[in-house]
């Protein structure tokens, strides 16, 4: 039988995490209780509660995780106003996987991998992040910059500060945007931190976040010394099909949930500024 | 090829329709031309080509996806889909046919869109020559030939005769369960007619429409052009360009609550709507030039950067017709090329 | 008088009065006309044009045109002119940015209105007396301007204008003998099922573009609940059977008094609904039961929609169709 891509499988919620005010983390099973489908990092799936609507999601869990898949996900619309709202057991639907992935078996193995990441950019590098330090024979060094608007905004906190902060072999550096009372660590913009840790040119760098903070992200990158073909992001735009079809996120001569959301910016430089 | 008098059509008619379901252009009640499944006495309009384009056969404006059903936490999945029943579209323009493998070069491609190859699996496709071109066709800029239409058949009426000539595998097979109503006939017969409808096709207005330079290689260049805002000034922002077009694909995927269920459909959309781009948190094009360029740009330059050249475009004219303030396709490509040229 | 527009236009752009104009442009057929704005001499003898095809109503462009830096001159059309004092008087242009020069109208033809009569690959076209000549791809063909009329002008209403800063050639004269309520008539005496038939017929060809909505000057909604997602019925097409009616139905509500009859909304439609007659309708009863109303003759009456009176009739004579 030929693969259905707009019919949807279903999926159960089995535990919901509340990560900060507006970010909510779902883990998700199929109703066998196994994994919906295999995924590499980077990639997304459309959600749905039928009749609120569908929308993308990028997989936040890592593909070495067998068991489950989470999406970690902020509350700023109609969809996800609801998904904020439900409790476990609630029944989803699930496509996917959709785009293509970071390149972690291809141009970033054996590379050292430095990660930025801004709010809930995060979800889509935790994947990435937690596939590296599963194979870590794999890769070089690693650095992971995140930072939030508060000490209360940093998605994933206690997994940063139990899992990859108590890693030796990861570098772990968060900032928040301005100075709070039980926070010692750094304050101030992602941007301007990137320029004061020490980094040699040799990393390979993914980052995500608000357009504004990859803006200037790259620019600051750059400054440094960075080729653009050594940075990636990841994009979001309106989707509908999930394939290449619908048109929607289409720029220039590229569909971002086909040929993307990962892309390497000397490859969106090619395209129109249109993002 | 093979003929039979055009006296004898409705019996050519009611021959297909013993078997399948067929769909001529006729005139409705209204004197519009559309396709309507014919019935005995229904007869081919006198229209060049009806007022919509032929792309519903395969894509239509609405089409179900898929139902559920929610109960509690739980919902269900229902694949409300039927049996598509094999039919027959007669008279289809040389313009249309073709947007039929525009649109394969959409739908068919991995991952296979299987509504749309549902639906084109079981539909033969009969084309009907061109004779008397209108002055807003420029189907020839496309290396479209209005007098040689594709097709699954193809068919001209020339004179007292109707030619038919079987193109692909499904054409043979209509035309051989048709063998008893037609006799053996020679390509020559039909040349007179062709070499008018070519003489014409080279004298009509935009017969020197020249598509050079737009291409993946000057994407950046059109995209950045200073005339989209003065192309785009008078623009509406409606749908009609896209929703006349045979060729332009773009849907939006919706829920409809029934009131027993939920019932997921898609219809078309058109990327000059507002909300196209629509997300929870901003748009990536918020103006009208915005929408406007990417509607030309994706006809024009993407969709050949991605299909070896091959425009979003067949030529058929309707936007020409049909755009309310008259702004089309042939205007931005002439007010463009200088840019690539 | 194209050439008397063209002095006029260059006149006021060189002495300052205006910035910019608001016009008609020629196309690549002698049909396609687009309305432009000229910002140079050179832009107006390039392209600006004011002939028999010159249908396009400019009045609703001046919702946008009026809020930028700077005057604009305005050409209406007898017909446009309602609807620019519509728009003034529901605050939607600011008067004080617009010159509005009058230009006459002797109605208008189109590519599409052509066809209709027969006329196959145009080429060009000219008038000479009461006759029209068509140059097309199959030879010359002749047609009297009055069957070349769109259908909206066979029944125009006035040839004066209601408002102008300036008129250029002679102001024409009202026209009370439009007979513009006789297709109503005729759906009025048709049975509730004969009639419900023929608005299913007609309205089941929509395929929901929005070209009636957005060419509409009484649609100037910022946002349209039908483009609202929160409003539960935003769709793009038909979820149902009867969803393309109720969308034609409560676009004819929501401009129900204030409709001047320009018939924008049948000229734009690709499918040739006749849009305008559920418009008509509105206007017909609004004129029996509340006295003769013409929206947008002045800017400052008020609507009977919208004005309570102790004479209005009452909600259940309505409902009744007026018979008491």
């Amino acid at each position: 039988m030929m693969q259905e891509t707009l019919i949807p499988k279903l999926g159960v919620v089995t535990d919901i995490r509340i990560d900060t005010p507006d970010v909510k983390t779902f883990r998700v099973v199929g109703l066998d209780g196994k994994k919906v489908f295999d995924h590499m990092p980077g990639q997304c799936a459309m959600l749905s509660i039928p009749g609120v609507g569908e929308a993308m999601f990028s997989i936040t869990s890592s593909p070495t995780n067998t068991e489950f898949m989470e999406f970690s996900i902020k509350k700023c619309g109609c969809l996800t106003n609801w998904l904020h709202a439900m409790d476990v057991g609630q029944q989803i639907t699930i496509r996917g996987p959709y785009g293509r992935p970071f390149p972690v078996e291809t141009e970033l193995k054996g590379k050292n991998l430095f990660f930025i990441a801004g709010g809930i950019g995060l979800a889509p590098l935790r994947s990435v992040i937690n596939y590296v330090r599963d194979n870590r024979q794999n890769y070089g060094k690693i650095k992971i910059l995140y930072g939030s608007r508060s000490k209360q905004d940093l998605v994933d906190y206690h997994e940063i500060l139990d899992e990859w902060m108590a890693d030796d072999n990861v570098e772990v550096y968060l900032t928040i945007d301005r100075p709070q009372d039980d926070w010692d660590g750094h304050v101030g913009f992602v941007p301007n931190y990137v320029k004061e840790i020490d980094l040699d040119l040799d990393y390979n760098v993914l980052v995500c976040g608000p357009p504004v903070m990859i803006k200037f992200t790259l620019a600051n990158l750059k400054e440094l010394g960075f080729q653009e073909t050594q940075v990636y992001t990841t994009m979001e735009l309106r989707m509908k099909c999930g394939v290449g079809k619908c048109g929607r996120c289409n720029i220039g001569n590229k569909y971002v949930c086909k040929d993307g959301p990962v892309f390497r910016f000397d490859e969106l430089d090619q395209l129109p500024n249109e993002y | 090829m093979k003929k039979l008098p055009v006296s004898k059509i409705q019996e050519l008619f009611a021959a297909i329709r013993a078997q399948q379901t067929l769909y001529i252009p006729t005139d409705d009640a209204s004197g519009q031309a559309r396709y309507l499944p014919w019935q005995e006495g229904m007869e081919l309009t006198h229209a060049l080509n009806t007022v919509r384009s032929a792309k519903d056969f395969f894509f239509p404006q609405t089409e179900n996806l898929v139902e559920f059903k929610l109960k509690g936490k739980e919902i269900e999945i229902i694949d409300s889909r039927t049996e598509q029943d094999d039919f027959v579209i007669f008279g289809v323009r040389a313009c249309d046919a073709r947007s039929f493998t525009i649109l394969d070069k959409v739908f068919l491609i991995d991952p296979i869109d299987t509504y749309y190859k549902n639906r084109r699996e079981h539909g033969t496709v009969v084309t009907l020559a061109c004779t008397q071109p209108e002055e807003t066709c420029f189907c020839t800029t496309f290396g479209i030939d209005p007098a040689d239409p594709e097709g699954d058949a193809a068919c001209w009426i020339a004179g007292d005769s109707l030619y038919l000539k079987a193109r692909t595998e499904k054409g043979e097979k209509l035309l051989s369960a048709l063998d008893n109503l037609l006799a053996d006939a020679d390509e020559g017969e039909i040349a007179a007619q062709q070499k008018a409808t070519r003489d014409i096709a080279q004298k009509l207005p935009f017969a020197k429409l020249n598509l050079a330079g737009f291409n993946g290689e000057n994407l950046n260049k059109l995209f950045d052009s200073k005339k989209w805002p003065e192309l785009s000034e008078a623009c509406l922002g409606c749908g009609t360009c896209t929703f006349v077009c045979p060729t332009c694909q773009c849907y939006d995927i919706r829920d409809f609550d029934t009131g027993h269920g939920v019932k997921r459909f898609r219809c078309w959309d058109s990327c000059m709507y507002s909300d196209f781009t629509l997300m929870a948190h901003g748009n990536s094009r918020n103006s009208q030039v915005e929408r406007f360029r990417q509607r030309f740009m994706h006809k024009l330059v993407y969709f050949p950067a991605n299909n070896e050249g091959e425009y979003g475009c067949v030529g058929c004219g309707r936007c020409l017709a049909k755009c309310p303030i008259s702004m089309n396709i042939v205007k931005v490509a002439k007010a463009l090329e200088g840019e690539v040229q | 008088m194209q050439e008397l527009m063209l002095a006029k236009a260059k006149e006021l752009l060189q002495n300052g009065t205006v910035n910019r104009v608001l016009g008609w442009q020629a196309g690549e057929f002698v049909y396609d006309i687009t309305p432009a704005v000229f910002e140079s001499e050179q832009d107006l003898d390039a392209g600006f044009v004011y002939n028999e095809f010159c249908g396009n109503n400019l009045s609703k462009y001046l919702i946008k045109e009026s809020r930028k830096e700077g005057k604009v001159l305005a050409f209406l059309k007898p017909c446009d002119t309602y609807s620019f004092n519509q728009l003034i008087k529901e605050h939607r242009i600011i008067r004080e940015n617009v010159y509005v020069i009058g230009v006459p109208c002797e109605g208008k033809t189109d590519g599409e209105t052509l066809k209709s009569k027969g006329v196959k690959g145009i080429l060009g076209a000219k008038s000479e007396g009461d006759e029209l000549i068509i140059d097309t791809l199959y030879g010359e063909q002749r047609l009297s301007k009055r069957d070349a009329l769109t259908a909206r002008c066979l029944t125009c209403k006035s040839k004066k204008h209601v408002v102008y800063d300036e008129l250029l050639g002679e102001e024409g004269e009202e026209v009370p003998e439009n007979h513009r309520f006789e297709e109503v008539e005729k759906l009025e005496a048709m049975t509730p099922d004969e009639r419900f038939a023929f608005w299913r017929g007609e309205l089941s060809r929509c395929i929901r573009c929005n070209a009636c909505r957005n060419v509409c000057p009484a649609c100037s909604c910022e946002k349209c609940v039908f483009d609202n997602p929160a409003s539960g019925i935003s769709q793009k097409a038909a979820a149902d059977s009867f969803e393309e009616n109720m969308f034609h139905i409560i676009r004819a509500f929501h401009v129900a008094g204030r409709c001047t009859d320009c018939g924008e909304c049948s000229r734009v439609c690709p499918q040739n609904i006749p849009l305008h007659l559920l418009n008509r309708k509105f206007i017909k009863d609004i004129d029996a039961f509340y006295g003769e109303y013409q929206a947008g003759e002045d800017t400052e009456s008020r609507a009977p929609l919208t004005n309570f009176t102790y004479d209005d009739v009452e909600p259940s004579i309505v409902y009744k169709g007026g018979k008491k």
